[in-house]
């Protein structure tokens, strides 16, 4: 099996191929359109602010190659909200893969919302075997409301969407490759996923 | 709902776990792979490495550890001592650290907070603050607790938020190495000061310790070395009975 990473200059990359080698499996890093088109899965990771992430998406050219992949891609964090409509973090048009805003968390709770929080109303094939109220890491300042394309939701100020799914288009604001066995299990789910 | 975090903190000397009362008299605790695996294993929430001879030795953070860390856990970790610029950053977060802290390199020069805010995001830049009383006021202090500052924690901790730091770790000198409990009143007041997270660090001694801070000095997170090293507490143990006084933590 093939796994890419699109690596577009965004984060913490190392991290998910740590994860992916513990599954026993192996994914390469690559911003090559051909490569990316040709893997089995695409892992779209994302990490820092928003606004400078799309720019480097656009100016790869990897906008408009992304929401045309037919295999399944996963984006994580600050990935999975760049697969939105908008975000309001510098005011950024994502790329309307998800049809949702992102927007922030209001000051009545401590922003970034850093740590371990719980996931329920799982709804994917993602989540095949793991139970209600798992905890995963998350750490983020924006975030998409609950809305009809929401695999799971988490409460943090309100109960928003901590997952996404469209078609073969996921998205997970938590952290599978830093959450523990369960996050792994994710993430192998993912993985073994049909295309 | 989001848990109250307990991470083990592994102050590194020479590439091996080291902790130490009051920051001298440093004692050998073992292996820092086996014992991240070990706390992750556990129910550890993140892992803190701090190089403990970084600042006053000039040395670089230990990038091979931090990617055998990587390589090893599948939880959150932190990583400090010695760093200075956004390059020091990109290279401990490339090899796969998730967080990196950074302490008088901040109070030198403030500017590095926004630059890795904006570089790398909030998300991963911890301001570490040590601080003691010195007539009633708290002051800041840098090189392991050894030099004073001009700065007053609070109003320092107010500006590291506005400069975009994205958790304050904050150590009392005054109770680290004690074993006498948090300073849970400056938490409190801290931790009502910023909007940002706050880790509560130095003198934890016991379970109930760390009941305390949560609850008087209102901290998200609580960081101790050696009631976790020598076992004197465990943290199964310690998570359960945090559970059992209605404090969310993760199991």
């Amino acid at each position: 099996m093939k796994i890419v990473i699109i690596n577009y200059g965004a984060g913490n990359i190392q991290s998910i191929m740590f994860a992916i080698e513990r599954l026993g499996f192996t994914a390469v890093l690559s911003n090559n359109p051909a490569e990316i088109k040709a893997a089995d899965k695409v892992i779209f990771p994302g990490v820092g602010e928003a606004s400078s992430a799309m720019k480097m998406l656009l100016e790869s050219g990897l906008d408009t190659l992304i929401p045309t992949l037919k295999q399944p891609v996963l984006g994580i964090c600050l990935g999975m909200q760049l697969m939105c409509n908008k975000t309001e973090e510098g005011n950024t048009t994502g790329l309307g893969i998800f049809d949702v805003d992102v927007i922030k968390f209001s000051s009545k709770v401590k922003v970034p919302q850093m740590g371990w929080n719980q996931i329920y109303n799982l709804k994917s094939s993602l989540f095949k075997g793991i139970t209600e109220n798992e905890y995963m890491y998350l750490v983020h300042s924006y975030y998409a409301p609950n809305c009809a394309e929401a695999i799971a939701t988490t409460d943090y100020e309100l109960e928003y969407a901590s997952a996404l799914q469209k078609n073969n288009f996921y998205g997970t604001q938590f952290h599978p490759e830093k959450s523990g066995d369960v996050g792994e299990k994710i993430l192998r789910n993912f993985l073994e996923l049909n295309n | 709902m989001l848990t109250k975090r307990i991470i083990p903190c592994l102050d590194i000397k020479n590439g091996r776990t080291v902790k130490g009362v009051n920051f001298v008299d440093l004692r050998d605790a073992g292996d820092p792979v086996e014992l991240a695996k070990i706390y992750s294993d556990e129910g550890a929430d993140e892992l803190v490495f701090l190089d403990i001879s970084a600042t006053e030795e000039r040395r670089k953070t230990l990038v091979d550890l931090v990617r055998k860390v990587a390589s090893t856990i599948n939880i959150p970790f932190t990583v400090g001592g010695g760093i200075s610029s956004v390059s020091d950053v990109e290279i401990l977060l490339q090899n796969g650290a998730d967080k990196v802290s950074i302490n008088s390199s901040a109070v030198k020069n403030p500017q590095l907070i926004n630059d890795l805010a904006q570089k790398f995001g909030s998300q991963c830049v911890v301001v570490a603050i040590d601080a003691k009383q010195i007539d009633g006021k708290w002051i800041v202090h840098l090189v392991g607790g050894k030099v004073p500052t001009e700065l007053n924690l609070f109003d320092w901790a107010k500006e590291v938020e506005e400069r975009g730091a994205g958790e304050i770790l904050f150590t009392s000198m005054d109770n680290d190495g004690t074993k006498n409990g948090f300073a849970n009143e400056a938490l409190a007041k801290l931790s009502q000061l910023v909007n940002i997270p706050i880790i509560a660090s130095g003198g934890a001694g016991t379970i109930q310790h760390f009941v305390d801070c949560f609850n008087a000095g209102k901290a998200d997170a609580a960081l101790a070395a050696s009631v976790f090293h020598f076992k004197e507490i465990e943290i199964k143990t310690l998570k359960q009975e945090l559970k059992n006084n209605n404090i969310e933590v993760r199991i």
